[in-house]
């Protein structure tokens, strides 16, 4: 059903809403009772384990699993053969973008080729994992080693080594003729660009790297599977949409939906990367293969080495500005590296580059290129971090040129309501103004930097803003009135990190309950009507909305229930305070439930939707930090995060997420990114050398919640959960401009990059 | 103590917060693998399986360590604390209800570790500074929380264990 | 991981015996930390693991009557940073047995096992080197004693015959008016590999520098002894002149290569500050100050 409302119900005066009561699945969480994917162990399991391509690109000549499946303990063997052709329809379990299904088959298990190094080329069922790595070391694979291709430039030089020949560039929707690895231009256009840099007083003119870097979730990727003689299919593993995972796997596999089970399972983390199938559909094959349940989990060097991270990307900034600072026109080239198969994230990329300002006049081509490394997928925010990182950067350019707050210069540009984003939709409510506004006001930017203690050490301060469009589609949930008054809450999302109840929190506020008489269930996807990812930010705001709404179905029954108990109108019961009335009849709402239930009237509210105004998220971060110019360390001192929630509906995981992001935006300015040598193998696969910031390296991250409600939901929700990672590469290299006085193009700006750029500049 | 070679399943006798508790290992098996896959204690996480992450801490003879980097047969006649171990009958422990009471998670995978390691800190340094903390946990990897609330709620236990 | 035989002995003898009797795929260990990690990722062949931790002898803490320190080789590295005696002793030693991995793997790990998984990288490394420690080993043929600069021999490999273990660190007393100091570079402030590692050690006269020994880490094969960088130093007044110039001479003899922790040109350019911070450390500690609060 469509919601139209135009403005939320109510902002203020809230019972449930913007309180902080311990989460529901909280005890599990703390006392190690909570069962996550890996924790399941099922009679007569069987362990699988994955053999994956040393080589970064290869032709496979021939597989021989002959051995493998002659070794005692070994109860099945499969290869790219024994999954079927699934067609080429696209697929779009999650947020990374869509993807043909016949190549997320090829990239789960090989077909011929290694695109990567890590790509599966068989797999082994055991009964127990010692024999199943046993196993693996006996099958034998005939590779034609092929020179891999390891960076967009590299890869759409002439003459490149062609990943897959049958390859064809979609030029904006029409198919180019010719070998080559662009799989995608895209242009996106609104106003005269020509006109407005002519307008221009002056032209900033830039380029800028990422490196890939992962998710960095601390669970590792694992799914277990279990057949059924009947053909039907239970599957437990780890992620952000159940109904996702079945979907992709009947897709792959060719069996119903209707066959498939999936159990939702705690979720240890996933920040987009758990959106898609790895394991699921191998375990799958292996246990229909071997007539018992298997077991698969990744260690954490092939969690690095082949799941999807965020693209490593080239970027080419272009701005013209005028004296009044007014940014008269401006345009961006993206070229993102999908990895080794087609799709990406690069469309939310094109979207969200120029989204922070108000422009006329602006462009925006987007370039998705196969390199040999992982195929990608998304991580928060996906693609908008390191578009917004370019243009964040440039714009500080332009502030420095003209001699103008940074903050003052995003208040003059800053994108609002009715203005056009880039793709040619009008912006709706959103808390630009306020957001940037809140970082002018803060404290930290009103309070001037206090100079290092010692010589080698340079201070600086930065800022940056981040938009992301946010994300609405399909939610189910129902609320079950029991006997005693509580409320059993069924919804379809997963539960990443604290949004049972924060849609419980919605259903309670509704009925005017106790949040802790609520209780939230997510039933595996059997049991509870469709809902979608737990991603885009969606899940607060589309679930919560659908829980809000099972609130007024179950509202609208209880008074129809009461009215037959009481023998009045329904009409004539009011319901406030909690308080169910009418004439000398009154009732709470336990009571009520009492009532209802002693008369045999059973109430279940229930709603599925798919809301589709998400209303965006603005955050304006603020960064100081101390370089030392000697080694090259740079330490963050003080961090300000402010954003737009719309409505806080639980402030601590709202401040949770806003931190969180933080600290991974901050990860991915200084430190992480994937390092590949020569010949297209990750060196740095552990988390000893992929290094996430761990707690020392890190502040208190001060968390200001700014609410400019979104008018598309009853109380005012915007998702929160991504935009906070979008600000804190640029912020920080602004800062580290202002401490060091030089520019850093690339990311992540770690150490051996900040000496070179000093040596650079000493030099000139 | 074996001044031979073991070279089998073994049986080890050892105590497991607070409990007797007899397994059948094999040499190559870790302490963590024991825990989670022989006694069922799935608790303590794995999120690494070479000392990184901290997420299957314990407390072995009174120090902090990675579950993964233990093998299970060295811990005959020690004695272990995971994090099943630390609620009672009488209810939380005082750390599990600061992180509780403070938004100290979000997914929770890495929250067994940090509780134990946490435990072990205050065990030691009931008044420890935001620095102590934050060096202490250093082994420990959240990636959902950027650690401002989980150092938080170490304070607001600390505090609450008195000095 | 792979299927492996276990052996805890309780005497030295014991467990050469075992060693001998199994050639080169018994190998000791202490914390496990690195070894028990390497086993499972088959980056080092081992099919017989022998505990050390219950021979007495490799766990004992000795002070001398020369202000000598030994140190058994699997005491672990919380109980060395935790001994009163040893930090005021050896503030330098404890800057580095303080920073060996994060709070769970000092609970296990030792100096000792630091020294004989042998990393290029290994923090440890030259802090013993530069308080001139000697490796006490225990094999077939009785006991010897090497001097830990000439332990390693090249990335994860040592001095250790078959059959062969380290028993103990014997670290002499430091002369009066004299200090050391260790530090190392990581991008992040903890749970890191050094990028690169400096230890310096001056004996002082005054504002003279009467001798020094420097030691780097992950600029060679193996940690290593910058002798030039002490010649560069013995006479030389405790200025920063001096120090540029033993960074110089580092620098000379360092052969940094290019991976995933840092560019050769990077470690090259640490060589020379972490030199002269480890320098600075050092002379102050001579002075009779203290750095990081020891």
């Amino acid at each position: 059903m469509a919601v139209t409302r135009d403005e939320p119900i109510k902002t203020d005066d809230f019972d449930v809403i913007g309180t902080s009561p311990v989460r529901h699945d909280g005890v599990d969480k703390v006392t190690g009772r909570a069962l996550y994917g890996a924790d399941i162990h099922l009679p007569g399991m069987a362990h699988g384990k994955v053999l994956r391509s040393p080589h970064a690109h290869a032709v496979i000549r021939a597989i021989d699993t002959s051995k493998a499946e002659a070794l005692p303990g070994v109860v099945a063997v499969i290869t790219g053969a024994d999954f079927p052709d699934p067609g080429e329809h696209m697929t779009q379990a999650g947020e990374g973008g869509a993807q043909s299904i016949i190549n997320k088959s090829a990239d789960i298990m090989a077909r011929g080729k290694a695109h990567y190094a890590g790509h599966p080329i068989a797999a082994v069922a055991a009964r127990d994992l010692p024999t199943a790595e046993a196993a693996l070391a006996l099958i034998e694979v005939d590779y034609e080693v092929l020179p891999p291709v390891m960076s967009a430039e590299a890869a759409m030089a002439a003459g490149a080594p062609i990943i897959m020949p049958d390859l064809r560039t979609d030029e904006d929707g029409a198919e180019l003729d010719g070998e080559t690895n662009v799989s995608e231009h895209s242009v996106a256009e609104e106003g005269d660009l020509a006109a407005g840099f002519a307008a221009a007083d002056f032209i900033i003119e830039t380029e800028y790297f990422t490196s890939p870097v992962h998710q960095g979730y601390i669970e590792p990727m694992n799914g277990t599977a279990w057949w059924r003689g009947d053909g039907t299919l239970d599957i437990w593993g780890s992620s952000q949409g159940h109904f996702g995972i079945r979907g992709e796997v009947s897709e792959l596999l060719l069996i119903p939906v209707s066959k498939i089970r999936v159990m939702p399972m705690e979720i240890g983390g996933g920040f987009g990367g758990k959106t898609t199938s790895y394991l699921e559909p191998l375990a799958a094959v292996l246990s229909r293969k071997s007539a018992r349940p298997v077991k698969m989990t990744m260690t954490r060097e092939e969690v690095l080495k082949a799941t999807g991270p965020t693209p490593g990307t080239r970027e080419k900034v272009k701005l013209g500005v005028s004296n009044a600072g007014k940014i008269t026109a401006a345009h961006v080239n993206l070229y993102f590296e999908a990895g080794g198969f087609p799709g990406s994230v690069l469309g939310a990329g094109v979207i969200t580059a120029l989204s922070p300002y108000a422009l006329e006049n602006m462009r925006v081509d987007g370039y998705e290129v196969l390199v040999n490394k992982t195929h990608t997928g998304a991580y928060r925010a996906p693609g908008a971090t390191m578009s917004e990182y370019a243009v964040e950067t440039a714009v500080d350019e332009a502030c420095e040129r003209l001699g103008m707050d940074p903050t003052e210069f995003r208040l003059l540009n800053a994108s609002q309501e009715g203005d056009l984003r880039v793709d040619g939709l009008p912006f709706p409510k959103m808390g630009t103004v306020e957001t940037t506004r809140a970082i002018q006001d803060s404290a930290h930017w009103r309070t001037p930097l206090e100079p290092a203690a010692e010589p080698h050490l340079r201070r600086g301060r930065g800022m940056a803003s981040g938009y992301w469009m946010n994300g609405g589609g399909m939610s189910s949930a129902q609320a079950i009135v029991n006997a005693d008054g509580t409320v059993t809450l069924r919804e379809g999302s997963m539960d990443i990190g604290g949004t049972r109840t924060s849609i419980a929190m919605q259903l309670a506020e509704t009925l005017g309950i106790d949040v802790l008489d609520v209780i939230p269930v997510v039933p595996d996807t059997d049991s509870i009507a469709f809902t979608g990812v737990t991603g885009g930010s969606r899940t607060t705001y589309a679930t919560g909305m659908a829980a809000q709404l099972a609130a007024e179905d179950v509202l609208r029954q209880m008074v129809a229930g009461l009215a037959e108990v009481w023998g009045v109108a329904a009409d004539d019961i009011a319901y406030e305070n909690s308080t169910f009335a009418a004439g000398d009849n009154a009732a709470s709402f336990k009571e009520a439930a009492a009532l209802l239930d002693d008369a045999d009237i059973l109430v279940t509210g229930k709603t599925s939707i798919a809301p589709t105004r998400p209303g965006p998220a603005i955050a304006v971060h603020a960064a100081d930090v101390e370089v030392d110019i000697e080694t090259g360390k740079v330490q963050i001192l003080r961090y300000t995060a402010a954003q737009d929630v719309g409505t806080a509906i639980y402030p601590p995981y709202v401040e949770g997420q806003i931190q969180g992001g933080a600290v991974q935006g901050i990860g991915w300015a200084l430190n992480e990114e994937y390092w590949y040598d020569d010949d297209g193998l990750l060196r740095n696969s552990t988390l000893l050398d992929y290094r996430m910031p761990t707690a020392p390296d890190v502040p208190m991250i001060d968390a200001v919640i700014v609410e400019v409600p979104n008018p598309g939901h009853p109380y005012g929700v915007r998702g929160v959960g991504e935009a906070p990672i979008v600000p804190p590469p640029a912020a920080i290299a602004n800062a580290i401009y202002d401490a060091i006085g030089i520019r850093l193009r690339t990311l992540p700006m770690s150490p051996p990059r900040i000496i070179a750029a000093l040596a650079n500049n000493t030099k000139e | 103590m074996v001044a031979e070679l073991v070279t089998g399943k073994t049986l080890v006798s050892t105590t497991i917060n607070g409990e007797p508790v007899e397994f059948m290992c094999e040499p190559r098996e870790s302490l963590l693998e024991v825990l989670r896959d022989t006694l069922r204690l799935t608790g303590s996480k794995e999120g690494c399986n070479n000392g990184n992450c901290g997420a299957c801490s314990v407390i072995l003879d009174g120090r902090l360590v990675n579950s993964c980097c233990v093998l299970g047969i060295e811990i005959a006649g020690s004695e272990v604390t995971t994090i099943e171990g630390l609620a009672t009958a009488d209810g939380l422990h005082s750390v599990q209800e600061a992180f509780l009471e403070g938004a100290a998670l979000q997914c929770g995978i890495c929250t067994p570790g940090f509780i134990v390691a946490t435990k072990a800190l205050l065990d030691k340094n009931p008044n420890p500074t935001e620095t102590e903390i934050r060096y202490w946990l250093a082994g420990n990897l959240c990636r959902c929380t950027g650690y401002d609330k989980i150092v938080r709620a170490v304070q607001q236990a600390a505090s609450g264990t008195g000095t | 991981m792979r299927a492996i035989n276990y052996a805890a002995p309780t005497m030295v003898e014991d467990a050469v015996r075992i060693l001998r009797e199994n050639g080169a795929g018994a190998r000791i260990f202490a914390g496990g930390t690195d070894l028990i990690v390497q086993v499972r990722e088959n980056t080092r062949d081992v099919d017989v693991m022998v505990d050390a931790k219950g021979i007495e002898e490799l766990t004992r803490v000795e002070i001398g009557a020369d202000g000598s320190v030994t140190l058994g080789a699997a005491v672990p590295c919380y109980q060395i940073a935790g001994d009163d005696a040893i930090v005021a002793a050896f503030p330098g030693l404890i800057d580095a047995a303080g920073i060996i991995g994060g709070t769970a793997i000092q609970g296990r790990a030792s100096l000792g096992g630091n020294l004989c998984n042998s990393s290029p990288a290994a923090d440890g490394i030259p802090a013993l080197i530069v308080h001139g420690a000697t490796a006490n080993i225990a094999g077939p043929d009785g006991r010897r004693s090497v001097a830990v600069a000439d332990f390693c021999t090249g990335p994860g490999t040592n001095v250790l015959a078959a059959g062969e273990m380290l028993v103990s660190l014997t670290i002499p007393a430091l002369v009066p008016n004299s200090g050391a100091h260790y530090l190392r570079f990581t991008p992040r402030n903890e749970m890191d590999i050094a990028v690169v590692g400096a230890g310096a050690q001056v004996v002082l006269d005054g504002d003279t520098i009467v001798s020094a020994r420097i030691a780097l880490g992950a600029v060679a094969p193996t940690p290593m002894y910058a002798a030039a960088a002490d010649e560069a130093l013995a006479g030389q007044p405790a200025t920063e002149e001096s120090y540029e110039a033993a960074a110089a001479a580092a620098q000379n003899a360092a052969t940094p290569i290019t991976d995933m922790r840092g560019t050769a040109d990077f470690r090259n350019h640490l060589v020379a500050v972490l030199t002269k911070r480890a320098l600075r450390g050092a002379v102050e500690r001579a002075k009779g100050g203290a750095v990081n609060g020891r």
